[in-house]
């Protein structure tokens, strides 16, 4: 038996149920299986992770060899025989899972995940009726006292997969695994309370979890009552990256763009006005685009990072607070839109802003604990009253009964709807750094934007760097996607071992179209669909760049002044603070 | 002709364990002086010939494990000695570690020179903490009179040999969940491959051996391969040592060449000398608690690792355990299964899953409630948590209630009726007397 590491570049010929494939040599039997249409199933397993191989129900038969294999756990090699569907892998797969289904609840009705629960579709794909073994879930409390994840162990099927992501991806180590044996279980640090640990709120571990064990503080019921008071002036903002995944919760492809329905959908559920997180976005690049200007021109701390990303500003209150002078003080366009919306509107408006109540809809978890920081209060109220995921927006809408996918497209309302390409684009990784180029290059020359298109930074990859060239200025600028990629940026940073004018870090892996509150289901393909449909919407936008938007020139013209004015200093720009229990 | 052959043992009890003076008297450290004579190739070369075959349990011939281990070009490797010795009814490390340190770390010496690797660990369970203290005297009494540490007898060489120390779980033993115990991580095995000679220690490359395996190293490579597998079998070089414990005269650590009946292991009187009490035998429990279950019939096997084998048998960690005609089977392999309950590391299903409900059906037939239909969830049971855990651990945990199962298929279909031949089971009255 030779030790040795298999190579990409070597083709090699299995056969899988009697069908021959050829594939390189690092396929796991997992992916070979799938070149031939055989979906293997799969519970520890997710696309994105490192492989576990823990819950064992992906097992399969390999010729010669005594034990079963994990699909997921073994590449291929050279001239092996898989049988997939024998009745000792059948048995085995419906045992596993039997023997999972002893400790899970049995109260799917009641759960966040009912029918779209990947436990319960294995259960029902084999036919699992009466239980082989007496049902005896363990009943832990519910964790939800942080107003942003949920975390009810006791339906944890203890696949690692949030473990995996918030150790390995996110390299922000709030959970991990504790104990032995039936005791085994996905803890915090001495079972504490998610605010009394590292966690930044992401919410990646709900976008991975594949049962009801871990999900978002649901919201819906304060927005009903909301709706439900004829006494309130009821608002909402929907971020960037929502229209491109909303469609899923509906039966649409990845990356639907469904802008027009979801406004005529918000409307149907009685929002008072339906504005856009994307004008408040383009107020960023005025804001933030002034702030690196100045902070060039005038000696300032650099690079300047971005800070729309609240699970990012959290990470860097926790884990490098030295950096904090670094961070951009802007508000995120959540928090500018819900200062403008109690202030500016109004005001234009002619309405009493104590009776507004501002809902924002977030692909993100940890904008429901940005909302929530005591100084986000700027307008004299709570900037934001309520913040919903994508999935709780989906939940509103299907429990008004009608057909999302049927709707006629409408338009955002005037003035806070309107919004340029620019803006859109905070939605995916490189985004933001590619708004305020747009802008920022106008500024500095003097000169129209030939091309507005940076497709240097655009895409998935975790770290991007790139020089730019404005006009004979060079500005360096990186983007990160992901804590761990962000580390990397930050930690050259700290080391002075880079000369980076402008980064803009996103917490979430792909940044927000794979935030931890959009549709369950998310992966790589996933984000790259939702992410062609952003960069779809901004082409397709008669206007692409920030400071050309009428309704934000007009908000300054009326109210704000200038960037960087005392009026905008107040309303949106914020300061931070140092976390002392993540070093 | 006796049953005893002391090779590995042969100081215990004799020597004074952490004195170099006295080991090196005995003829301690000339199998470390002849191997800097020889290539790497070459001392590999004799253990190979000497079909030493893993002594931990797993019996993966040492030779073809060092073989790969030196293909590899990467360094540094790092050589772990497996000290975790946790099987219960295994305590032959202990002897050998506690009464004659030196030949282990002589051992691993040897080992770091083929690999030329500077690093040796060896990680001794928590529960030995006493016998810590004695191999760590050893090693520094090694290191004074220079046959570790800097420039080992004058060869430039260096190695030096770290202590670590577990905190009482099972699973630590499973070669992987030792390296993550060993680098401060949560002691559960990893996932392979890659293989731990390629990915080892510190994601290095990395030799993992158990404490007899290492300490035989100086042997054979001062006696030559040949002549270390004649004192055994064909198949089966060398010796083993065996602990025998349960109902049996003489419990304790015994070093038998292969090749000796497991009746002479029970009844010799050089060896286990018999039941006590004028008992009877009712089956023997071997290699650990993850081993197989034997029974009279099976007595005239020899002792080694073909015949036992084929005898549905394995030598496993050593042990013995030998159970009179007063134990019930299915008591037995409560405690069996409760103690894989306690050790499972939890990370995979069936493991984590499984014992807990073999468990619950085995109670269910030691107080009556057990019907066919649990017989038939049992041998489910037994084939997925077999063939379906993640590692050795859940993979052997139904082992003992497999074999016993076949043996004593009476007993079983007794309990399903209320009845408990050895009268442990039920109470008086459930039992009809």
């Amino acid at each position: 038996m030779g030790h040795h590491a298999s190579d990409p570049n070597k083709i090699v010929n299995v056969t899988i149920d009697g069908i021959s494939v050829s594939c390189p040599e690092t396929t796991l039997i997992l992916d070979a299986a799938k070149l031939i249409g055989i979906d293997i199933p799969v519970l520890c397993y997710h696309p994105d992770l490192k492989v576990r191989a823990t819950c064992r129900v992906c097992v399969v038969e390999a010729k010669g060899q005594r034990k079963l294999k994990t699909a997921c756990g073994n590449e291929v090699w050279d001239g092996a025989e898989f049988i997939t569907n024998s009745p000792a892998v059948r048995q085995a797969r419906k045992d596993v899972l039997e023997l999972i289904l002893a400790e899970h609840p049995q109260d799917c009705l009641q759960c966040v995940r009912n029918t779209n629960c990947e436990l319960q579709k294995l259960a029902r794909d084999f036919g699992i009726s009466k239980p082989l073994f007496k049902n005896e879930p363990k009943k832990l409390p519910i964790e939800d006292s942080n107003g942003a994840i949920v975390r009810d162990m006791s339906k944890c099927v203890k696949c690692g997969r949030c473990v995996e992501m918030c150790q390995e991806v996110q390299t922000v180590g709030a959970i991990n695994t504790a104990h032995r044996s039936i005791e085994y279980e996905v803890t915090t640090a001495f079972n504490r309370p998610l605010q009394d640990t590292t966690c930044v709120y992401c919410g990646q571990c709900i976008s991975v979890c594949p049962v009801g064990a871990l999900y978002e503080k649901d919201d819906t019921e304060k927005v009903w009552q909301a709706l439900g008071n004829e006494e309130k002036h009821v608002v909402v903002q929907v971020a960037p990256a929502v229209r491109v995944a909303l469609g899923e919760e509906f039966g649409m492809d990845p990356g639907s763009i469904t802008t027009g329905k979801m406004v005529a959908a918000l409307r149907r559920l009685g929002f008072d006005k339906v504005f856009d997180t994307d004008f408040s976005a383009d107020v960023t690049i005025m804001e933030e685009g002034s702030e690196l200007l100045e902070r060039m021109s005038q000696g300032g701390v650099l690079p300047l990072i971005t800070s729309c990303s609240p699970g990012w500003v959290n990470f860097v209150e926790g884990f490098y607070p030295e950096l904090l002078p670094n961070v951009s003080t802007c508000k995120s366009p959540q928090q500018m839109f819900g200062a403008l919306v109690k202030t500016y509107y109004p005001q234009k408006a002619g309405i009493d802003p104590s009776k507004i109540i501002s809902v924002s809809i977030m692909p993100c978890v940890a904008k429901k604990r940005e909302s929530a920081r005591p100084e986000m209060n700027d307008s004299g109220y709570r900037d934001v009253d309520v913040v919903l995921t994508t999935r709780e927006l989906a939940r509103m809408i299907k429990q008004s009964g009608f057909d999302f996918t049927k709707l006629a497209n409408e338009e955002f309302d005037d003035p806070m709807g309107i919004s340029t390409g620019a803006a859109v684009i905070f939605g995916t990784s490189g985004g933001v750094m590619e708004a305020a180029l747009r802008t920022v290059y106008e500024v500095v020359t003097g000169k129209e934007l030939a091309n507005v298109e940076f497709k240097d930074i655009r895409g998935l990859t975790g770290i991007k760097e790139a020089e730019v060239d404005l006009d004979g200025t060079k500005v360096k600028v990186a983007i990160a996607n992901g804590l761990k990629n962000a580390r990397v940026i930050l930690d050259k940073i700290k080391a002075g071992e880079c000369d980076y004018q402008f980064v803009e870090i996103m917490c979430c892996p792909g940044g927000c179209i794979g935030g931890g509150g959009q549709p369950w289901g998310t992966t790589t393909a996933t984000k790259e669909a939702r992410m062609a449909g952003l960069y779809q919407v901004d082409s397709d936008k008669a206007i692409r760049q920030s400071h050309k938007n009428p309704a934000v020139k007009a908000l300054y013209d009326e109210f704000l002044g200038k960037p960087l004015g005392h009026k905008s200093h107040e309303l949106l720009h914020t300061h931070y603070h140092p976390r002392d229990n993540c070093k | 002709m006796s049953k005893i052959k002391k090779l590995v043992s042969t100081n215990c009890g004799v020597i004074s364990p952490d004195s170099v003076e006295e080991y090196v008297k005995a003829g301690g450290f000339q199998g470390l002086k002849k191997a800097f004579t020889m290539k790497p190739e070459e001392i590999i070369g004799e253990v190979k010939k000497a079909k030493l075959l893993g002594r931990g349990g797993a019996a993966y011939p040492a030779g073809s494990k060092w073989e790969q281990l030196l293909e590899i070009p990467e360094f540094p490797k790092y050589i772990v000695i497996n000290a975790d010795e946790g099987e219960p009814g295994t305590f032959k490390d202990k002897i050998l570690l506690g009464q004659d340190p030196l030949r282990v770390i002589e051992g691993m010496a040897i080992a770091g020179y083929v690999f030329n690797s500077h690093d040796g660990y060896i990680y001794i369970r928590g529960e030995y903490r006493a016998i810590q203290k004695v191999f760590q005297s050893a090693i520094d009494n090694a290191v004074k009179a220079g046959y570790l540490g800097k420039n080992i007898q004058g060869t430039n060489f260096e190695f030096n040999i770290h202590i670590m120390t577990g905190a009482g779980a099972y699973v630590c033993g499973e070669n992987s969940a030792l390296l993550n115990s060993i680098e401060g991580k949560a002691g559960r095995p990893r996932i392979k491959p890659p293989h731990l000679a390629e990915v080892g220690l510190f994601l290095l490359p990395t030799l993992v051996n158990n404490v007899e395996t290492i300490a035989t190293i100086p042997t054979i490579v001062l006696e030559g391969g040949e002549k270390y597998l004649s004192y055994g079998t064909s198949d089966s070089g060398g010796t083993k040592l065996i602990c025998l414990s349960g109902n049996v005269v003489n419990r304790g650590v015994y070093e038998i060449p292969f090749g000796v009946s497991l009746k002479d292991c029970i009844y010799d009187p050089e060896l286990g000398g018999g039941i006590p009490n004028g008992k009877k035998l009712k089956f023997y429990h071997l290699g650990g608690q993850s081993g197989p279950i034997g029974n009279e019939a099976q007595l005239d096997t020899p002792y080694c690792y073909k015949t036992l084998r084929n005898a549905g048998l394995t030598v496993g960690s050593g042990a013995v355990v030998v159970m009179d005609e007063d134990v019930c089977v299915i008591d037995y392999l409560k405690g069996v299964t409760e103690f894989f309950i306690h050790e499972s590391c939890g990370k995979c299903t069936p493991c984590r899953e499984g014992n807990k409900q073999i468990y619950a059906i085995l109670c269910k037939l030691s107080t009556g409630e057990a019907t066919q239909d649990d017989m038939v969830v049992l041998k489910r049971l037994i084939s997925t948590m077999t063939n379906a855990s993640f590692c050795g651990l859940g993979q052997s945990a139904a082992v003992a209630l497999n074999t016993c199962w076949k043996l004593f298929k009476d007993e079983f279909a007794d309990h399903l009726n209320k009845k408990c031949p050895a009268k442990v089971c039920f109470t008086e009255q459930e039992r009809g007397e």
